[in-house]
């Protein structure tokens, strides 16, 4: 409980907030696009360093005031666990929304027209 | 159609499409089609994917219907059906109504007459306006607890705020844009009708209760899916 952790609270409270705004403003286009993927090699890059020289994440930790080095990657996990589900959820209603268009257009297209209302169809297949 | 009815009623019934969801009701929907044309001869029912025969039972009752390809929710049934109506250049009112049979004739008759009558966009029928209709004391109070949050967020003054029968004019039904596939989209119309300023009207309504729309009612764990729905849009 000492004074050191309050630097990993702030980081991490830091990270939610922003997946918080990511919720209400999802950003679609090129930026968007360019933000996640950049985000991603980061990821990747860091990955790559913890492999090669494992003290430093024990370094970064101790810095941020967390116990260990595993401990940091914990709570990094669950950060970009959190992250994947809100930007993969932001996507699945927007993909909803778009099938949602595609088949009202099918099944507006594959009825038979409302003018004919005028003279229903009494009875297509006679039982 | 109904002998009993008035010219007047006749004329306006002429003009009126029932806009009626439909999934896996085949046991009850050919009633209650057949009998909501003696007053509405024009009747459009979409198939939201049902896995039974309510498709073939609302064609043998005379309806018109829409096959959703996939299992898409009652709100998407809702806005598919009024974009089929209004492809009917003949068609003034709309009017949402059951397929389970919980919702009057009468009652929808009435809406439409108001809206021909009266300087209106919409009429929105509530279970609250008298004390006809019963339903249990949980469900009361979620019902309760619904028309507050509604009248909070959308500035709207209704009595009940997930009434599925609704009367609208083509203004209304034209302009009202359903997003919400689920249940949410009772609430949306009802923040559509804030939005877009449309003069509306309650009109008390009586739902029937009966054993068969009990078991196929929504359960009050609904309204933590629609609060839901309603805030991550």
């Amino acid at each position: 409980m000492d004074a050191n952790q309050i630097l990993i609270k702030v980081v991490l409270i830091t990270v939610f907030a922003v997946l918080g705004l990511v919720i209400l403003l999802p950003r679609r286009g090129a930026r968007g696009m360019a933000i996640r993927r950049l985000t991603l090699l980061l990821v990747m890059v860091s990955a790559v360093i913890a492999v090669i020289f494992p003290n430093l994440t024990n370094a970064v930790a101790s810095v941020l005031g967390v116990g260990r080095g595993t401990d940091l990657l914990l709570y990094g996990l669950i950060v970009v666990f959190l992250g994947f589900a809100v930007t993969s959820s932001a996507h699945n209603r927007r993909l909803d929304r778009q099938i949602t268009d595609l088949a009202r257009q099918i099944a507006l297209t594959e009825a038979p027209t409302a003018q004919d209302g005028r003279t229903p169809t009494e009875d297509v297949n006679p039982a | 159609m109904d002998p009993a009815m008035s010219d007047a009623d006749r004329i306006i019934a002429e003009k009126t499409w029932l806009v009626i969801p439909l999934f896996n009701e085949a046991a009850v929907v050919g009633d209650v089609i057949r009998y909501a044309r003696e007053t509405f001869p024009h009747v459009v029912c979409v198939d939201d994917g049902s896995t039974d025969d309510s498709a073939q039972a609302a064609r043998r009752a005379g309806a018109h219907v829409v096959h959703h390809p996939i299992n898409l929710g009652q709100g998407a049934s809702l806005q598919t059906g009024l974009r089929y109506a209004l492809t009917d250049p003949g068609a003034e009112y709309f009017v949402t109504f059951d397929s389970d049979g919980q919702h009057r004739v009468e009652d929808a008759l009435d809406m439409v007459r108001r809206l021909a009558t009266e300087p209106l966009d919409i009429v929105v029928g509530s279970r609250f306006l008298d004390d006809r209709t019963k339903p249990g004391a949980i469900k009361r109070l979620v019902l309760k607890a619904a028309v507050v949050f509604q009248n909070v967020t959308s500035g709207v003054r209704l009595t009940d705020a997930h009434n599925g029968l609704r009367a609208l004019s083509r203004q209304a039904a034209s302009s009202i844009r359903v997003t919400q596939n689920r249940m949410a989209h009772a609430s949306e119309i009802v923040n559509e009708i804030g939005r877009l300023k449309l003069r509306y009207a309650e009109q008390p309504v009586h739902i029937i209760y009966t054993d068969y729309s009990r078991s196929k009612g929504q359960s009050v764990w609904n309204s933590v899916n629609i609060v839901s729905d309603l805030i991550f849009k």
